[in-house]
């Protein structure tokens, strides 16, 4: 364990752990959208920066990936930390102007409007949903293309994935709600920024309803090593 | 000649008996015609001028009495193809295949000089003969770059024979923590555009803990304009991998690799053509020169994205992954490739190894200037007399590079900029070019010494369109990973733009100003904390011109095009009707003898031409 001291309050934290990590098991607010417990920090935002104090020198650095260490002194609010921040801010509002997740973490932020030009996306690149489909589902259907400011969300060539299951981990790891998908009847669809997909659901034995992608279950199978038959009930009406 | 049954050097003595055989069986006064087969005379056709003096020399059965050699860049690209004739030094430029039997019969075998092939000097008007008399080579001091000029770098001979790999031997007779402590002493700051030392470098990824270490030489270059490293690595591969073999066996790393970019397909062979000779010769691979050290060095091509210059880019691309960057919490040289302590040099850095272990930390602690010790290879571009590559002790002014070297400014121009250390350097106005070039100077200028790229421009270059322009090429090299660098410099971009188009509002410059702040405190990588830098340093020395663009829709220098109109001075224009032919989009109508000209403004694309054609002032550009 480290003793850290983040906004003048005295806090213990494993080694190995970030700021900002250390910040949220100790209740203190780190705004962040491309961070996730469940996969590895990426840094890509920006948002969750603080100013750092080391051997005298202090600099701005990503909480998200910079660990804790002894007698280290973190402030999560400055003057100079709202100014970058909000200016983040301005930037994602204008790339996502109509998003409103943006909006409202804007807003919380102090800003209310960008003084760049609007462009209309949802998605703001942050990787969470690449990062889940291989670091969590173990699949990669899905990668950030391009470079620059051509970067963009999608399939390999941006044609149907051969290798996506249909999960929807994507979706349900977004921050801002840019991938969307839905259950019609008996197939699934997922919504990409750039390309959607259709995946055939699998009709439960014995009630009859559509519950899982046949996808997914196959992979499920396959990987834990399961009996052909382990998902022919939905998770209603298995024992 | 002692040697290992397999041809491998096995101790420091047959090194030089090597040597000494290589050097007696040349004849050091047997003329030698060399000539240049750098990038720059390479595309001026030094190629067909080498394969005329083959020709030639068969053809007059000359083969006993000459040799020719092709070369690495000698630097005067400006002026290339270029020859020189050893052992005199006659120096003979924009030479042509059809000047060869003129070369041949007059200066090979009757010994005179062919007058119209000499380099005539602008500034007195008088031809000159040699070499080293030559303005733009007298004023420098090449260490590093010199041999380029003396070797065939296909040739590890030719290397030996100047005493190549004699720090090899050296270090490897000295304690590994002597050798990091003569580069410290020296004082070798990293030439690859941080300027970090890189004895403290080395020390780190010494002591780092680690199953193995690597050692990367960073051959990314990828600035506009630049081309050191390229014609270090083109020219003298040897001495690169000489100063990484003396820096792996420093550090305790048994792994190399050299990065280098597709884009330079002669880098890329002659550095594997080194390789191989190298390994050969004992002086790569097992058991180096029978000292018990064991160094590898393999090469991988990069694709040619800017980014992958950064060193943790590189590695991600050296490890077979998308070429990002990642934060530089923990340092490359604790956890870098493959999570293993890696270091990593620039070619230049890697080059300057071999001269600080052969001649001593003191030697070369007295060039240069103090915090900046050593030279400096430049490229000198733009709006400049002497184009080409040039090295230089560190603390020399800018006036002294631009005017003494470079020759000044072509056409009578007036100097107006110089942007130096690449894209995200910065533009360093008239009133300071007494700076002297140090990395201390230039950063306090808000410029940097970056890799060493130097770009001169006039006084009809706009510097919001500079700005723009540099601003640009970084926006399409960022990688997009954070969103401070993607988003940050797409808006930066669109602002420039408004403003060269006349669409500039109140409130552009601070916000400019603002964006850039967060771009250098934000930024996960280098690239995008520094890219700020040609939009900083224009608006600190020439605020004046964006104010023009926007509050006065004009562009001083005349060069953005919405904010230009071109007229006819009816009293100046005697209707000679150069103009009229000159205009590609005919808004031009020839009048009739003596009657001026008229231009139609809704033809009119302001590309100028007819404002260059016109000698007697008649075009009137507002």
């Amino acid at each position: 364990m480290v003793k850290l001291i983040i906004n003048g309050q005295e806090i213990q934290a494993e080694e190995g752990t970030t700021i900002l990590e250390a910040a949220q098991d100790n209740n203190i607010y780190i705004p962040s959208l491309c961070h996730h417990e469940e996969v590895t920090a990426y840094g890509a935002c920006r948002l969750c920066l603080v100013e750092v104090t080391k051997n005298g020198r202090e600099r701005l650095v990503a909480s998200c990936l910079y660990e804790v260490a002894e007698g280290l002194k973190v402030k999560t609010d400055s003057e100079r930390i709202t100014a970058n921040r909000k200016m983040l801010m301005e930037l994602l509002l204008a790339r996502c102007p109509n998003n409103k997740a943006v909006q409202d973490l804007a807003r919380k932020l102090g800003v209310e409007k960008t003084s760049f030009k609007l462009d209309d996306n949802d998605c703001m690149l942050c990787a969470l949903c690449v990062r889940v489909c291989q670091e969590v589902v173990g699949v990669s259907a899905i990668s950030l293309v391009n470079r620059g400011v051509d970067r963009a969300l999608a399939t390999p060539y941006f044609e149907d994935s051969n290798v996506c299951i249909g999960c929807g981990s994507c979706a349900y790891v977004c921050p801002v709600d840019a991938i969307k998908f839905e259950d019609v009847g008996d197939t699934r669809h997922i919504y990409w920024p750039n390309n959607k997909m259709e995946f055939k659901l699998k009709k439960c034995s014995n009630c009859g309803r559509y519950f899982a992608p046949q996808a997914q279950l196959d992979y499920i199978i396959k990987k834990a090593g399961l009996a052909p038959d382990a998902f022919d009930k939905c998770p209603d009406c298995r024992d | 000649m002692a040697k290992q049954s397999n041809g491998r050097l096995s101790s420091p003595q047959e090194l030089e008996a090597l040597r000494a055989s290589i050097i007696k069986t040349g004849d050091a006064q047997k003329p030698c015609i060399t000539v240049c087969g750098g990038t720059g005379c390479h595309s001026f056709g030094s190629e067909g001028v080498a394969d005329a003096f083959e020709q030639e020399i068969k053809r007059q059965k000359l083969g006993d009495k000459v040799d020719i050699k092709v070369t690495g860049c000698h630097g005067f690209c400006e002026k290339g193809p270029v020859v020189v004739i050893k052992p005199k030094n006659i120096f003979y430029q924009q030479v042509k295949a059809e000047d060869i039997p003129e070369i041949i019969a007059e200066t090979m075998v009757k010994g005179k000089i062919v007058d119209r092939l000499l380099y005539t000097d602008p500034a007195t008007g008088k031809k000159i003969t040699y070499e080293h008399e030559v303005p733009f080579y007298k004023e420098q001091k090449r260490l590093v770059f010199g041999s380029n000029g003396l070797i065939d770098p296909a040739v590890i001979e030719d290397y030996l024979a100047i005493g190549g790999y004699t720090a090899l031997a050296k270090a490897l007779s000295m304690k590994p923590e002597a050798v990091i402590a003569e580069v410290k002493k020296a004082g070798l700051r990293g030439r690859g555009g941080g300027g970090f030392p890189t004895a403290t470098k080395w020390e780190t990824c010494r002591h780092a803990e680690g199953d193995t270490k690597y050692i990367i030489c960073n051959c990314d270059e990828g600035d506009p304009g630049a081309f050191m490293d390229r014609s270090l690595m083109e020219g003298n591969p040897h001495s690169v991998l000489e100063g990484m073999v003396i820096g792996a066996y420093a550090i305790g790393g048994h792994e190399g690799y050299i990065y280098v970019r597709n884009e330079y397909p002669l880098a890329v062979k002659n550095a594997q053509i080194a390789i191989k000779q190298a390994e050969k010769l004992g002086l790569l691979g097992k058991n180096i020169l029978g000292s018990g050290f064991d160094f590898n060095v393999k090469i991988s091509r990069g694709g040619g994205a800017f980014v992958c210059g950064e060193s943790t880019a590189l590695m991600a691309s050296l490890e077979g992954k998308v070429g990002e960057p990642r934060a530089k919490y923990v340092h490359t040289s604790e956890k870098g490739l493959w999570e293993q302590p890696t270091n990593l040099n620039n070619v230049e850095t890697w080059a300057n190894v071999p001269l600080i272990i052969k001649n001593g930390a003191d030697w070369y602690g007295k060039i240069g200037i103090r915090g900046s010790q050593g030279t400096k290879i430049f490229s000198l571009v733009g709006k400049i007399n002497n184009t080409g590559l040039i090295e230089v002790p560190m603390g020399v002014s800018l006036k002294d590079i631009i005017y003494g070297i470079g020759g000044g400014i072509p056409d009578g121009k007036k100097f107006k900029a110089v942007q130096t250390g690449g894209p995200s350097g910065g533009c360093i106005p008239e009133s300071l070019l007494d700076l002297p070039v140090d990395f201390d100077e230039l950063d306090k200028a808000g410029s940097m010494m970056g890799s060493g790229g130097m770009i001169i421009m006039d006084e009809n270059t706009c510097m919001v369109d500079i700005a723009k322009y540099f601003v640009n090429f970084l926006e399409g090299e960022s990688c997009g990973k954070c969103l401070p660098c993607r988003e940050g410099l797409k808006r930066m971009s669109q602002i420039l733009t408004d403003i060269t188009e006349g669409k500039g509002k109140e409130g552009d410059i601070e916000l400019l100003e603002r964006l850039s702040a967060t771009l250098i405190d934000t930024s996960l990588c280098a690239l995008g904390s520094t890219a700020p830098n040609p939009v900083l340093t224009t608006l600190r020395y020439f605020r004046d011109e964006y104010e023009a663009h926007i509050k006065d829709k004009r562009c001083p220098a005349g060069v953005c095009k919405a904010l230009v109109t071109y007229s006819i001075d009816e009293e100046k224009c005697p209707g000679c009707g150069l103009c009229v032919k000159a205009c590609p989009s005919e808004a031009i109508t020839d009048m009739g003898k003596k009657k001026p000209v008229v231009l139609d403004q809704e033809k009119c694309i302001k590309c100028g031409a007819c404002y260059d054609v016109c000698n007697l002032g008649a075009v009137i550009r507002k």
